[in-house]
């Protein structure tokens, strides 16, 4: 499989805060990589670098091969790279349509207005929207908002998916489906990197886990060899003598 | 020379109440986000009072400053009540919209009430001569009460509860909530402040210049490109950026007629912000780190 | 297919009942519709800017003001006749709007807003000290310059029913726009620019071309507004309190919808003349104007179409 999207020695400093440093690890096509790692780590800044509304202050983007580095969102979601939000942001006065009719038109797809619509419809309809076309965004519950927030960034067709923590304030049975929707991305042939704070779910949807510690990366690997490493649980857990144990009872 | 210098030094005296009128707008913006246009109406409504205190009723000119910076903090209040208390949670958009009608309704009444016609305070104040040129003791007293009035500001923000609690609010609003600040009424105090700093410096400036109704429009320009220049939100950047463009203006009037020092400003205006998102200020920052 | 959208026809037939109304004869309804079409003219290109991507241009009457400049100028000094003078104008202004608003569309809401002032201001100050536009006197066209369009009486008829047209014309580009991609993308940036950005809208340009476009039919407008009267100056050209009224106007009808500058600029007068027992009190003009703003922006943001729509919500199908 292809490299999809690389990071390579990525850095970003705010004042006196290293938020980024030195990261590096790439996506290949059709996978989904899960991003861990404590609050503060900086998961949500490397998605901001990523999509273009900070520029890094060291290091490269490259996006199926393209430097897309420092470029602005609008032209990153152009090449097919679209992202939902932590904190969700509908347009509060278009209805469920409307709103996943922007993404259609404006992402790669670069779809006219009439097919724009089509599209919406359907990317709606998969998340299970379809019910609700039109309801303005307002009158949503934050479960359907959620949802909103990730059907109008499929509705432009990426090939890669980055998702800000979206089963956040979601209740089981909500995760369980949106579990199920983003699987059912993966199939359509989409890649996903996900931040994610729901161990179980992110470690049960991932092939790969990249860990952020501090703004750096501190291990990486398959789902299960990075819930065991040591390094990993003293971040989460922050005992340092732990770690020193559990290192040494490793070798 | 000697007579350029002199022009840039009244200009700095001058700028110091420009800077004390860009620290009511920088206030406000600062805490709620909401750009005041009602900044120009206020203006004048402190020159007028002043006029009125001093002309109709005989109280001295600088002792009238008082009631003018109290009634401006009350009218303050009641414009917040009326204007923007409803537009605080919504787009930026709103609250210049509705900050702009009530300037309307105000410039309007005053043109009603007093047209275009000339007021002028008559404050004799013996001025400080150096050879032919003279800093007219207005200019300096002016000066001077300014930064009596930015000194106590600064004490009341850093050094009283209720300061505190503005600048909470201004940090982070919902945070604020939380620790048990009544916001609302924070709010309506911050923008009765930003009122009275703009009432008081428009009373300032009438002991210095005649004044008519549509005088406001020109300070409130002057106003926002302070602001822009010190930073928005940064009371301290407003003041020193009140005092650069008092000092470019020094530095132009010997030159230029007094209609194109307007466009200057506007270019500036425009310039800065496009230019430099944080102000004046934020070039020193920079410069630091490297 | 937009032909089939009976807005549209109701659009055309609105146009056609206007230019038919003083009859070809009634003078005094003449010179008030001229009014009333410069006004919805200014507020519905102003629309697409505030009430689709949700920037206010406080100084929008520069294009007005432009645009008369030009024609008059190309009239008097070049000799040009009417049509390509007013269009030579909109074009000169739409284009010189472009480079400004690549310029001044960087900043954000607020910022945005009072730069336009700047603007407006600038080039009034600007225009009064330019000698080969007359300077601080400004322009006057020759009594002659009427016999290209056969005369005085029948040039005001042929102006009028131009202004007419330009009017249309204005409702049907904020229709148009509205209902296109383009639009769409407006409408985002003017719900929230960042996601629009996000979602791959180019902001800059949108709002540049947005910016541009909304520049044309004023200064088209302004070169037939000042041709009529035959002279120009700076304080007419750059009036604030003319594009003061368009956002008021804009605001009062329905900001985002097509009939909201229409329906607005129509109560706008009524109310104005009802208030007004005198219209020497031009003061009372902004009292009312202000009181009115505030008002709507309290409690009615969507102004009246908006209260249409809530109450009557099939009615979205047939009256933008």
């Amino acid at each position: 499989m292809s490299a999809l999207l690389e990071i390579e020695n990525l850095s970003k400093r705010f004042g006196g805060l290293q938020a980024v440093g030195s990261l590096s690890f790439t996506v290949v096509e059709r996978e989904i990589l899960g991003l861990i790692g404590p609050n503060g780590a900086g998961k949500s800044t490397v998605f901001n670098l990523i999509n273009g509304v900070f520029a890094p202050d060291g290091g490269r983007i490259r996006f199926r091969g393209a430097d897309i580095t420092g470029e602005p969102p609008h032209r990153v979601a152009r090449c097919g790279l679209a992202r939902s939000h932590q904190i969700v942001q509908p347009f509060i006065g278009m209805s469920v349509l409307e709103n996943c009719t922007v993404g259609a038109c404006f992402g790669r797809g670069n779809l006219p207005l009439a097919r724009a619509r089509e599209t919406a419809r359907e990317t709606a309809a998969m998340v299970g929207l379809g019910d609700r076309l039109e309801t303005p965004a307002s009158q949503l519950t934050i479960a359907g908002k959620k949802r909103l927030e990730l059907a109008r960034a499929l509705s432009a067709q990426p090939a890669l998916l980055l998702l800000d923590e979206v089963l956040a304030g979601l209740n089981p049975t909500e995760v369980d489906h949106m579990i199920g929707i983003i699987r059912a991305i993966r199939e359509r042939g989409t890649a996903i990197l996900i931040i994610e704070h729901l161990m179980q779910a992110i470690m049960s949807l991932s092939d790969r886990i990249v860990v952020l510690n501090s703004g750096r990366k501190l291990t990486e690997g398959a789902p299960a060899e990075v819930a065991r490493d040591a390094q990993v649980i003293e971040a989460y857990l922050g005992d340092p003598e732990l770690a020193k144990t559990l290192k040494g009872r490793k070798k | 020379m000697i007579g350029l210098l002199a022009s840039i030094l009244d200009g700095v005296l001058v700028g110091a109440v420009y800077g004390l009128a860009a620290m009511g707008i920088t206030l406000i913006w600062g805490v709620m986000n909401v750009i005041n246009l009602t900044h120009g109406a206020m203006i004048v409504a402190g020159m007028f009072g002043l006029y009125f205190l001093v002309a109709a009723l005989g109280v001295p000119a600088y002792a009238a400053l008082a009631p003018v910076l109290v009634a401006g903090f009350l009218v303050g209040l009641a414009l917040y009540w009326i204007a923007v208390h409803r537009m605080v949670g919504q787009p930026p958009l709103m609250s210049l919209l509705s900050t702009f009608a009530v300037n309307l309704v105000l410039i309007g009444l005053g043109t009603a009430a007093w047209g275009t016609v000339l007021f002028n305070v008559q404050v004799s104040l013996p001025g400080f001569s150096i050879g032919r040129y003279t800093f007219p003791g207005t200019h300096m007293m002016a000066a001077a009460l300014t930064a009596a009035i930015a000194g106590v500001l600064y004490l009341f923000l850093y050094r009283t509860r209720a300061g505190k609690a503005v600048r909470a609010v201004a940090g982070n609003r919902d945070a604020a909530e939380l620790v048990g600040i009544p916001t609302t009424r924070i709010l309506a105090l911050a923008f009765g402040l930003g009122v009275a700093l703009a009432s008081v410096s428009g009373a300032l400036i009438a002991t210095m210049f005649p004044f008519t109704v549509l005088s406001g429009d020109a300070y409130q320009l002057k106003s926002f490109v302070v602001t822009v220049l010190g930073g928005l939100g940064n009371p301290t950047g407003a003041l020193v950026a009140g005092i650069a463009l008092g000092l470019v203006e020094g530095l132009a009037t010997p030159f230029m007629p007094v209609s194109w020092t307007l466009v200057i400003e506007f270019a500036l205006f425009v310039v800065v912000l496009i230019a430099l998102p944080g102000g004046l200020l934020s070039l020193r920052i920079r410069r630091r780190r490297t | 297919m937009i032909l089939r959208r009976p807005f549209f026809w109701i659009i055309g037939i609105a146009m056609l009942a206007f230019a038919a109304a003083p009859l070809g004869k009634n003078v005094e309804l003449r010179e008030s519709l001229v009014l009333a079409a410069v006004y919805i003219i200014l507020a519905s290109n102003l629309n697409m800017m505030l009430g689709y991507a949700g920037y206010v241009n406080f100084g929008s009457i520069v294009f007005f003001g432009l645009g008369g400049y030009f024609c008059l100028f190309l009239m008097s000094a070049r000799d040009w006749p009417l049509i390509p003078a007013i269009l030579a104008g909109g074009i000169a202004v739409s284009f010189l709007a472009f480079l400004f608003g690549i310029g001044i569309l960087r900043l954000r809401g607020v910022y945005f807003a009072l730069a336009t002032i700047g603007v407006n201001e600038a080039v009034m100050a600007f225009v009064n000290n330019f000698e080969p536009w007359g300077g601080a006197t400004g322009i006057y066209l020759s009594t002659g310059i009427f016999q290209q369009l056969g005369g005085p009486a029948s040039a005001l008829w042929i102006v009028y029913y131009l202004l007419v047209a330009t009017m249309g014309l204005s409702l049907y580009l904020s229709y148009f726009v509205k209902r296109s991609k383009f639009g769409l993308g407006l409408l985002a940036i003017g719900q929230n620019e960042d996601a629009a950005a996000v979602l791959g809208v180019p902001t800059p340009r949108y709002k540049a071309l947005i910016y541009s476009a909304s520049a044309f039919l004023p200064a088209v407008a302004g070169g037939l507004y000042f041709f009529k009267g035959a002279f120009i100056q700076p304080p007419d050209a750059f009036d604030l309190q003319l594009s003061t009224e368009a956002i008021v106007i804009t605001m009062l009808g329905g900001q985002g919808t097509i009939l909201g500058p229409a329906l607005g600029a129509f109560l706008y007068e009524e109310l104005r003349g009802w208030l007004l027992t005198s219209a020497t009190f031009s003061s009372f003009q902004l009292v009312i104007a202000g009181a009115l703003l505030l008002v709507i922006v309290l409690f009615a943001p969507g102004g009246l179409m908006g209260l249409l729509h809530r109450r009557w919500p099939n009615l979205k199908r047939f009256l933008e």
